[in-house]
């Protein structure tokens, strides 16, 4: 495997202008020759099939929902930013850059983090024009909102469904599409595999959820865009059906998996409160521009919070990080919780959650503007709970969330796959070993609408391309294969249902492999999870048939994936012998308790090529070369 | 502190599209009071998993309120009892030990049955085909300011944008009609200028689509507005009507 970034020259705010005029165009008569597969219809795979199907392209989306609009994008409810400066406080493309570069503490590609920062005003505009119901201002020009622990209101929003709004603005789009018979849409599949034709990706195999039926589709190239892998710890902040398993099947096809140990734990999240739950609910980070974060003072105080007194109370936040306070980033603020958990002081019934207090904001701004600001934050908090947060202090706890690892790509977004385009969560790029607030919607939404309609008609115009069907050999055999392997879950039969293996197999990720780690807590994981793959292949039980709907069987396929895929997120926490973003191992941490990076061997992407099921993956490097700023240390005091 | 309660379900089981369905009983016992209505039914299909059974088919995602991919009929009423709620955020702290609950898929014509409670939706999706959008390409978009929006007609827009595309108003409608959600998205962009331009076309074209699907005719039984999970105002089906007719009156110059 060899590591390309295709990164074009000269200096990097002319960059993506220079790329482009240097990509070779498809003749515009010429597009309707050439299909493209999407998989995945959240932001990144809708805003995608959209934009190829309006240059002309015959684009085949795919999703696992039964509607393109219920992608799991849908649930963000922060914001997404831009650079657009409307309140006059600096901002600038170089200051979004630079924000996103030393959030996710120096572990990206300037390069395309730049590119990201540039064509983040596009997206607000491209969003507006499709009715897009961001927030406004009295004057009637939008809003923003500060978010996540940036300096600057650079956060557009539309009440706490941005995500929402955002998708429903791609989706509209993709069903113009679809109407004009330029996109094929087929919901309720499931990618099985990717169909590699003489090292090019020409296609897929999937499961139509319905029927069962094995399908195989071809095209002149792949667009995966099947979001993160946050699931693989059981509870997350994602949709249930959040996986892996597409873009692991890819990298088991050759494409290289770049910093798969690097996951986002959020701070805010509603407590774990049962060994039933199914997955943890986030509460926007937004609440923390108001809510004060703080635990008892004396380990083991079970007093209702309203009887504590002040003078008994550590708002830690704001104690430790003066400057920054209650907006430290996530990765930081979510390893205090669990320290001060660590240490007896947390609260609630588990002893694991502390305190998100909205007393002084109400009564200083007055119930109504908080109410304003946060009601459906709040009336979601009290379904879940029972609990009154304008009474009572909310219960907040961390959660896995975001998943900055994903299929390593270049410059182009393409993997180390000929073909094979990675978009949205799925790829590694943008966020390096931590992801700031509100900018997962904003890459996704780069990554669709403004970078791989031109970056994909580079490769399809310079490219050639042999002409084949599914009735190819290299159809039939993969789809053979995944035939087997849903044979061989439907006949094990044994005595342990999926979730079990599914709910184990998260709580040793979470124990190992979560908010902090070790090198002997790393290995032990790695043989726990060993035994528990065997185990599962020994003793899980898959109800049902093949060719009906089958739900157990969807997640009997996925949680296999996670079962290999644990042990590669543990070989490389392991490798990285550092601490850097949201990859925190104890042996590596500043006399203030934060990551402490090692840039002088460390300064790398990751990338893991599978070798084969019996043999260690082998790791190639991605230097990564900062030119344009310097690296410091993370400070946020 | 933990609360337990012991039910009786009456579940729809229904092995495919074509096959017959029918009711059948189920026990669930020591059921939490803090879990949700779909995190009981997982705890069912945990059970009937081990037994060797077929666990009980429904559709869900996100489990907070917004995919819009779950939903079943519970004791008559779509996503059950509690106003302004989806199956999947409702808790069983809202019923009583020894209660006996209905669970039943969405029914409609346009809506046929997969499995048990799982249904097909995709009637919805055709709904927006017809005109659900607004015809920009990427890339065609002025810049975002240049169009101020009053805020309360922005808030409007956003209070009919809010619609998952669930189903609900559907299953609870005695027609079977889809106004209230394609009321709500004809609205969400007719109150919008840069929806203004096709409002005329957009009404015409998914109200005749919503016709052609199957679906029934609105006869202001407010059943609909009574169920949805997101508080969709009748009044957009007002806003609909109005657009439609102004799209009549319009379409002979069109
Ligand atoms: C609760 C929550 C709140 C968030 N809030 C914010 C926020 O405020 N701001 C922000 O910037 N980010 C936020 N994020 C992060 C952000 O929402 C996601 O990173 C982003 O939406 C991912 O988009 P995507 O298009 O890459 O993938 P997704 O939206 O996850 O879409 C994945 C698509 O791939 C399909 N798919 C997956 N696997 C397969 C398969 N095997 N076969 C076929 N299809 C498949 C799915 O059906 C789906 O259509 C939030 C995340 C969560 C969990
Ligand atoms: S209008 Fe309400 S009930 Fe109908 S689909 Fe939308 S959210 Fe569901
Ligand atoms: S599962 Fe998404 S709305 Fe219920």
């Amino acid at each position: 495997m060899q590591l390309d970034t295709k990164i074009p020259g000269g200096p990097l705010t002319e960059k993506w202008d220079r790329h482009r005029f240097e990509l070779k165009l498809v003749n515009p008569a010429n597009k309707r020759k050439f299909d493209v597969i999407v998989v995945g219809t959240g932001l990144a795979g809708g805003s995608a099939s959209a934009s190829l199907a309006e240059l002309g392209y015959n684009v085949k989306t795919f999703c696992i929902q039964d509607s393109p609009r219920r992608a799991h994008s849908i649930a963000a409810q922060g914001g997404i930013n831009a650079a657009k400066n409307y309140k006059n406080e600096g901002d600038s493309i170089w200051r979004l850059f630079y924000d996103t570069i030393k959030g996710g503490d120096f572990r990206a590609r300037e390069a395309n983090v730049y590119r990201l920062a540039q064509v983040s005003n596009n997206i607000i505009d491209q969003c507006v024009a499709q009715g897009v119901p961001f927030a406004r201002d009295y004057g009637g020009l939008l809003a923003n909102r500060s978010f996540g622990g940036a300096q600057v209101a650079r956060t557009f929003y539309a009440r706490g469904q941005t995500g929402q709004q955002l998708l429903l603005g791609a989706y509209s789009a993709l069903m113009r599409q679809v109407a004009d018979g330029q996109v094929t849409l087929f919901p309720r599949r499931e990618l099985l595999d990717i169909v590699v034709v003489n090292g090019q990706a020409r296609g897929i195999v999937a499961r139509n959820l319905v029927t069962g039926e094995i399908e195989t589709h071809s095209a002149h190239a792949v667009v995966l865009s099947t979001g993160g892998y946050g699931n693989i710890y059981f509870l997350s902040t994602n949709a249930m059906g959040c996986n892996v398993s597409a873009i692991f099947k890819a990298y088991k096809k050759g494409a290289g998996f770049a910093n798969p140990c690097f996951t986002q734990i959020h701070p805010t999240c509603v407590p774990v409160h049962g060994t039933y739950q199914s997955k943890l609910t986030l509460m926007s980070e937004s609440l923390r521009n108001d809510g004060r974060v703080w635990v008892p003072k004396n380990p083991g105080d079970k007093r209702p919070p309203r009887q504590i007194p002040e003078s008994e109370r550590d708002y830690y936040l704001e104690r430790k990080y003066p400057s920054f306070g209650n907006l430290v980033p996530r990765d930081v603020a979510s390893r205090n919780s669990k320290h001060q958990c660590d240490q007896g002081k947390g609260v609630g019934d588990t002893g694991l959650a502390v305190f998100l207090d909205f007393a002084d904001a109400i009564k200083c701004d007055g119930k109504d503007l908080i109410e304003q600001k946060y009601g459906n934050l709040f009336s979601m908090y009290e379904k879940i709970t029972a609990e009154d947060p304008y009474e009572t202090p909310m219960m907040i706890y961390p959660a896995v969330h975001y998943t900055m690892g994903g299929l390593y790509v270049d410059y182009n977004l393409m993997s180390t796959i000929d073909g094979l385009f990675v978009l949205g969560e799925a790829n590694f790029s943008d966020h390096g070993a931590n992801r700031l607030g509100a900018s997962a919607l904003m890459q996704g939404l780069a990554d669709g609408y403004f970078i791989i309609p031109y970056t994909i008609g580079g490769y399809l115009a310079g490219t050639p391309l042999s002409e084949i069907n599914t009735s190819h050999q290299a159809f039939v055999d993969t789809a053979l294969i995944a035939k087997e392997r849903i044979s061989k879950l439907l006949s094990v039969n044994g005595n342990r249902t999926v979730d079990y293996y599914h709910r184990k197999l998260g709580l040793i990720m979470w124990e190992y492999c979560g908010m902090t780690r070790n090198d002997h807590g790393l290995v032990t994981a790695r043989k726990m999870i060993q035994e528990l793959r065997e185990e599962f292949w020994e003793n899980v039980i898959v109800p049902g048939i093949n060719l009906n709907f089958n739900q157990s069987l969807e997640r009997a396929g996925r949680v296999a994936d996670f079962l290999e895929f644990g042990e590669l997120m543990i070989i490389d926490a392991l490798a990285r012998k550092e601490s850097c973003g949201c990859h925190f191992n104890e042996a590596f941490q500043t006399e203030e308790n934060e990551a402490k990076r090692d840039d002088d061997h460390f300064k790398y992407v990751a990338t893991w090529e599978f070798k084969g099921d019996e043999l260690e993956p082998v790791l190639h490097k991605e230097q990564l070369a900062f030119e344009n700023v310097e690296l410091t240390q993370r400070s946020y005091k | 502190m933990i609360k337990t309660i012991n039910l009786t379900l009456k579940i729809w089981r229904q092995e495919t599209s074509g096959a017959k369905g029918q009711l059948e009983t189920y026990h669930a016992s020591n059921i939490s009071t803090d879990m949700s209505f779909l995190e009981m039914i997982d705890t069912i299909n945990e059970q009937l998993t081990l037994d060797g059974k077929d666990p009980i088919a429904f559709d869900h995602d996100c489990r907070e309120g917004i995919c819009g991919m779950c939903g079943a009929v519970v004791n008559g009423r779509p996503h059950g009892p509690e106003k302004g709620t989806t199956l999947c955020q409702l808790h069983m702290r809202h019923f009583s030990d020894g209660d006996t609950v209905v669970v039943e898929p969405w029914r409609s014509r346009a809506f046929p049955v997969i499995k048990d409670l799982a249904v097909d939706r995709s009637a919805m999706d055709q709904i927006i085909q017809a005109g659900g959008y607004i015809s920009v390409n990427t890339g065609g978009a002025p810049e975002a300011n240049t169009i101020p929006i009053p805020q309360d007609t922005a808030e409007m827009a956003m209070d009919a944008a809010a619609c998952i595309g669930c189903g609900a108003c559907v299953a609870s409608c005695p027609n079977a009609s889809a106004m209230l959600f394609t009321g709500a998205k004809i609205s969400h962009l007719a109150l919008l200028p840069q929806g203004k331009p096709e409002a005329a076309r957009r009404a015409l074209a998914m109200v005749s689509k919503m016709d052609g699907l199957g679906f029934g005719n609105c006869t202001n039984e407010r059943e609909c507005e009574a169920e949805c999970p997101k508080e969709i105002s009748i009044t957009n089906i007002a806003r609909l009507n109005r657009e439609f007719i102004k799209a009549g009156f319009f379409s002979s110059i069109m």
